[in-house]
């Protein structure tokens, strides 16, 4: 990796830093108190039941997990495509990447029923066949990964060195099964309507990158700002092309699994549930389709914004907007539409068979999915302070000598 | 033969199908089930299954559905609302759009031979005992509900708050999920399920892999039909007149 490049912690403690702390800190606490208020009184407190298993504090944790695996993909442009100016931009992807996972993991383990239960879990009985039980070795290999590969980079020993590259292929290999992994959570669900589709899994590995590449965008400007360190137009402008391309990937991908279902006539209802009319279809049109993707992408390719950091700065958060819609209605939209179990026929009874299932979340799981972002960021800023993740500099003079 | 006479003659063979169950009905409703001793293990020699006619369901499933809640305590949850109260069984109205024939039939876990959700389940609680029962350990439930989201026929409840009294046979808690267990308790007691016994003149319970049993014999003979049979999940519960 590039050797010129110095990086520093985060040494100005000013009341800058803490008040950002404290504020991240106050939403951890607010998740932790949700979680305790839950699994108190027992999911009957949540807008959670029988037909929406999953719910808000998933659309958090799904989506925090995802974006982690696309978090440490600029690290990986940098080390295994050999691209020079992404590396030095690697310590921080590699931290925020990890950091986003715990903050992920954290949400899914306090929604769990019996959490007391996960313990025994660690000593006993666990069924391999299960995706989710792929997910506990991908999620704690990736964090362990994540660990070697960040002495790679910060170690100045010649094994360190020698590593790198090798380390960085490993964690990219590893992050793509782990996105998969995550995106077959619902893959693999065969009577569900909306899921049962092998695009899934590609599906989320490339929304990862956009979720990912979007957080990082804004972490690196706000933390350069707050630091008061250069960052130039070579660097932004890379991630900023980065940002939009996958963002017209996910688009392209989103396009083909839509069309691929609707001209199955099975899928023709779930498909007009989502797209036509049903309580999702202004979340998906607006939120995922216009704001988070067409929106973001005009921002970026407008040849009127070129270098403009607002207009990025709010094409990323666009993008992560969109992201949470698109989570939000795979997973709770899915869940909506009722399963068929006698088709062409319609069906009703006590337990919810044959509707429309509505869900609205209530506060304490707002809290506990918005929790774990606040850990995911507390865990970053106390890792900035403690680790040299940031470079003192990322100006184009720094990053490319040869940047006119 | 023409198209006509070939229907013409399914549609006769199934009214004497039909016909010949009602009139078999006094002899082949009868309980074939054997206490199995608490010492020996559960043995895959046998499988059980159960069969619904619902034709001779008068009131859809209702009995059945009063029965297993008195078996197994579920449906009194104080604090719970309407979608998150636990439904071990619930009578499903189906009508079918073009025709509008409709019918109500009970539908409970279906006890999969290959079950999604035991496939499904982290940590082996979603499980399917060699006997073919599938039933939720509620000891090593950690409350994912990735079981529920995975169930083709919604036979899983998760228990959303505390509960008391839970009945002896039946453990039940908070934050884990539950569904029909063909009522194991009764079953390794010599027992039928409750739910057969609440309505015998409808139901048959026996061991699928003994084709000497009552349930495998009519089975041979008449058919018997899986929800969702697409799935081939090769169900342990199967009905006539859906």
């Amino acid at each position: 990796m590039s050797t010129n490049t110095v990086f520093s912690e985060v040494k100005n403690s000013g009341l800058g830093y803490w008040a950002v702390l404290g504020f991240f800190g106050l939403l951890a606490l607010a998740g932790i108190a949700a979680f305790y208020y839950i699994h108190h009184h027992g999911h009957y407190v949540t807008g959670m039941n029988n037909q929406i298993v999953w719910g808000m504090p998933h659309v958090f944790a799904i989506f925090l997990i995802v974006a982690a695996s696309g978090a440490a993909n600029v690290a990986t442009v940098g080390t295994v495509f050999g691209k020079k100016i992404y590396q030095p931009l690697g310590r921080l992807s590699a931290f925020l990447a990890v950091a986003l996972l715990i903050g992920g993991l954290v949400v899914l383990l306090l929604d769990l029923g019996s959490i007391g239960h996960v313990i025994e879990m660690a000593f006993g009985y666990i069924n391999f066949k299960s995706i989710f039980a792929w997910n506990i070795i991908l999620y704690s290999g990736f964090i362990a990964i994540i660990a070697v590969y960040l002495w790679t980079m910060m170690d100045r020993s010649k094994a360190s060195k020698k590593l790198y590259k090798p380390v960085g292929i490993i964690n990219m290999i590893w992050r793509f099964v782990l996105t998969m992994g995550t995106g077959s959570i619902f893959g693999f669900l065969v009577a569900r309507q909306y899921y049962d589709a092998a695009i899934l899994a590609p599906l989320f590995i490339v929304a990862s990158y956009v979720y990912g590449t979007a957080i990082y965008t804004l972490v690196l400007m706000a933390s350069f700002k707050m630091t008061g360190r250069e960052l130039g137009d070579a660097v932004l402008n890379r991630l900023r092309y980065t940002l939009a391309i996958f963002i017209a990937l996910v688009f392209f991908l989103e396009l083909v699994r839509h069309l691929t279902n609707l001209y199955a006539t099975e899928h023709h209802g779930v498909e007009s549930y989502i797209l036509n009319g049903g309580p999702f279809s202004n979340l998906f049109w607006y939120g995922q389709i216009l704001f988070g993707s067409l929106v973001p992408m005009f921002l970026v390719w407008c040849t009127f914004l070129r270098n403009n950091r607002m207009a990025l700065a709010v094409a990323a958060a666009l993008a992560v907007f969109g992201g949470l819609a698109q989570i939000y209605v795979i997973l709770i939209g899915g869940q909506s539409y009722p399963l068929v179990l006698f088709p062409n026929s319609e069906t009703s009874s006590t337990f919810s068979d044959g509707v429309f299932n509505a869900y609205s979340a209530t506060l304490p799981e707002y809290l506990l999915g918005i929790g774990g972002v606040g850990l995911a960021i507390c865990f970053l800023i106390i890792g900035m302070k403690i680790f040299r993740l940031l470079p003192t500099t990322l100006s184009d003079a720094s990053v490319d000598p040869h940047h006119s | 033969m023409s198209k006509i006479d070939s229907y013409r003659r399914n549609f006769l063979s199934g009214l004497a199908g039909t016909a010949a169950a009602v009139t078999i009905a006094p002899g082949v409703f009868l309980r074939e089930v054997q206490a199995k001793p608490a010492d020996e293990p559960i043995s895959d020699k046998v499988r059980w299954g159960m069969l619904i006619d619902i034709n001779k369901l008068s009131d859809g499933g209702d009995a059945c559905i009063e029965a297993c809640k008195k078996e197994h305590g579920w449906g009194d949850e104080k604090h719970s609302n309407d979608q998150q109260d636990a439904q071990w069984i619930r009578k499903v109205k189906v009508t079918e759009k073009m025709t509008g024939k409709t019918m109500s039939l009970p539908v409970m876990c279906q006890h999969c031979e290959t079950a999604p959700c035991v496939d499904v389940c982290p940590t082996g609680a979603s499980m399917k005992r060699a006997d073919g029962i599938v039933q939720v350990n509620k000891h090593i439930c950690i409350g994912c509900r990735y079981c529920m989201m995975a169930c083709p026929y919604k036979a899983r409840s998760f228990v959303h708050e505390t509960l008391v009294d839970q009945r002896p046979g039946t453990p039940r808690g908070k934050g884990t999920v539950e569904s029909c267990n063909m009522c194991v308790n009764r079953v390794d007691a010599g027992k039928n399920p409750a739910c057969v016994d609440a309505a015998p003149e409808a139901m048959l319970f026996g061991d699928l892999n003994d084709e000497n049993s009552q349930i495998s014999k009519v089975l041979k003979q008449y058919g018997g039909t899986q929800i969702r049979a697409d799935l081939e999940l090769n169900t342990g519960v199967r009905y006539w007149g859906i």
